[in-house]
């Protein structure tokens, strides 16, 4: 399928990316050479086969909800925030 | 003596016979990376201070090494978490970032008094296969600088190549272990999903990430191996299995192995077929058995994962918003610092695969896209477990074709993923395979050929690994680029 301008605008605002007016047409043109090489997968007949999220069996094991090993301090995770006021992460305002 | 030149096992055996002292087998690691790397760009970081205090605390007069890691200088893909030491993933989006925390495997190295040389370059978040995509350019293949590397962790295999470390720590989600490994003429192994540890690992896609180890032998890659598999109840996808440990001498057992010839009919480089027949004449002599075998969705494989690896990016990378870590470009508004922050944070190849990725997943196009794929993900697995019920070992070329020039790929993102077309199956089906030096092209360049094992078949594929080696007597010489580069 062609990937139109319309399209790549709709998927860079889902995905909180910017595209500059110049890169659009470059964009459409990549995405859309990707898009029209993995179409190939419609020649798989795939009538009787069920989707794999994963390579192997299995299934997530689950465990009490406490507090364990492997926690982090909050000054530990703070540190690396860009900015931070009385324990929170700071940002622009969001409304 | 060029210690740096010997197998990890060789350096271990020069430590405990007191033939070279941990201390001055470090500082010919340091010497050797500051002689190469500016050219050839394999390291982003580097912890030298913490790896002489470590030694003059644990390597002392009438020290003993514990184990066959210890005093050893390793180096450590650069996505993968160190506590203190700058992890930047490639990108100008963690560019500053220290975590706070050693991912489980560095936990492990550590618990060895193993050394920790330092970080190591890689294309963007792991996506790219000649580490051309890294925020800190490019690394330079050790046999000819005009080549790329491979990647993603083309600076792991740069850093073993070129004797700037013992092994290295790589990560693996397409082939990204197994393919610079193959360009530089090393050994590359990537476990079977869920050996090893994905804690503190950054993620690209999560039911494909595995860490891997590079070296100069599959001994060496073994060692590291014992230490960094295993179950971490930390890790939900860890598999509740103990370390992979392979004895050294142990036979290998039946090595019957099947070649999808007709798979390999087209595309493929004629230096790396010739490798491919030669090699199965050499081993046949060996008492290794051949035989063809079908795959017959392996061409879908590419489209399969550049699909589901790129779907699973998009969720991956949407931590990356300038709020916790990381780059942040300030704005009025949140929505607007998010975007602004994305954007000027993440390279191109990087924006490619999350928006194809958010593309496969959103409303209208999941099902055709995603789903299709992960339907076609069960099917390809399905022909590498009815092909490993009837071979112990499959075999095929690791790259399609030798290293390629700086550049040559860069304008068409497309031909760039085409080069994973034998890596990437082998994500999908979560299985181990190992890429082991073959020999080389008629311009002098590595080429590596990969055997694929049945999934938790691990041991059993290292130690066909080291018959391997024992039958092919691929020679290990000093590679070109860097005899010349330590010449001058």
């Amino acid at each position: 399928m062609t990937i139109s301008k319309a399209i790549v605008e709709h998927v860079a605002r889902l995905c909180r990316l910017s595209v500059r007016p110049g890169e659009v047409e470059r964009f459409q043109k990549e995405l859309g050479r990707i898009i029209e090489y993995v179409d190939k997968l419609s020649e798989v007949d795939t009538s009787l086969v069920e989707p794999s999220s994963h390579g192997l069996e299995g299934t997530t094991p689950l465990r009490e909800d406490v507090r364990g090993p492997g926690s982090l301090s909050r000054e530990d995770v703070l540190q690396a925030a860009p900015a931070s006021d009385r324990g929170h992460f700071k940002v622009p305002r969001v409304l | 003596m060029e210690y740096c030149e010997l197998s990890l096992a060789e350096m271990g055996r020069k430590l405990d016979a007191g033939d070279v002292a941990p201390m001055e087998l470090l500082e010919r690691h340091l010497e050797r990376i500051r002689r190469l790397n500016g050219t050839f760009n394999a390291y982003v970081s580097l912890n030298e201070a913490a790896c002489r205090e470590l030694l003059e605390r644990r390597a002392g007069r009438g020290a003993r090494r514990s184990n066959p890691l210890a005093w050893i200088p390793v180096a450590v893909k650069d996505n993968i978490c160190t506590a203190g030491l700058r992890t930047t993933c490639g990108s100008r989006m963690l560019e500053r970032y220290v975590p706070p925390y050693d991912a489980t495997v560095v936990e492990r190295l550590r618990d060895r008094d193993c050394l920790i040389l330092g970080k190591t370059n890689l294309d963007e978040f792991g996506m790219g296969s000649s580490n051309e995509t890294s925020f800190f350019g490019p690394c330079r293949n050790p046999w000819d600088a005009g080549c790329v590397s491979g990647g993603s962790s083309g600076g792991s295999a740069v850093a073993v190549a070129a004797g700037m470390a013992a092994a290295a720590l790589g990560t693996d989600t397409g082939g990204s272990v197994r393919q610079p490994a193959s360009l530089c003429g090393i050994v590359g192994y990537k476990p079977t999903y869920g050996l090893v540890s994905r804690r503190g690992l950054v993620a690209y896609a999560s039911s494909l990430d595995q860490i891997g180890v590079l070296g100069r032998a599959v001994e060496d890659v073994a060692l590291v191996t014992e230490c960094i598999s295993g179950w971490d109840p930390l890790d939900s996808t860890s598999v509740a299995r103990e370390a992979v440990k392979v004895d050294a001498g142990e036979a290998p057992g039946s090595l019957r192995v099947g070649v999808p010839w007709t798979w390999l009919s087209k595309g493929v480089h004629a230096d790396v077929v010739e490798t491919l027949r030669r090699a199965i004449a050499k081993l046949g002599r060996a008492g290794w058995v051949f035989e063809e075998i079908e795959m017959p969705h392996a061409s879908f494989s590419i489209a399969a994962y550049y699909v589901v690896a790129t779907a699973e990016a998009s969720s991956n990378l949407a931590r990356y918003d300038g709020v916790r870590y990381g780059f942040r470009e300030d704005a009025e508004d949140v929505h607007t610092m998010y975007c602004a922050t994305r954007s000027a944070g993440f390279g191109d190849e990087v924006k490619r695969r999350i928006m194809l990725g958010t593309f496969t997943l959103s409303a209208g196009y999941h099902d055709a896209y995603y789903l299709k794929a992960q339907k076609v993900r069960t099917l390809i697995r399905q022909d590498y477990l009815n092909a490993l019920g009837r071979v112990d070992f499959i075999l095929v070329p690791t790259s399609p074709s030798p290293a390629f020039r700086l550049g040559e790929k860069t304008d068409d993102p497309l031909q760039m993923y085409l080069s994973d077309v034998f890596t990437v199956g082998v994500n999908l089906a979560g299985l181990p395979a190992i890429s082991l030096p073959a020999g080389f092209s008629e311009d002098g360049l590595p080429v590596g050929l990969q055997l694929i094992g049945a999934a938790f078949e691990d041991e059993r594929l290292l130690r066909a690994g080291r018959a391997w080696e024992q039958a092919m007597e691929v020679p290990r010489s000093c590679p070109t680029a860097v005899k010349k580069a330590l010449a001058t």
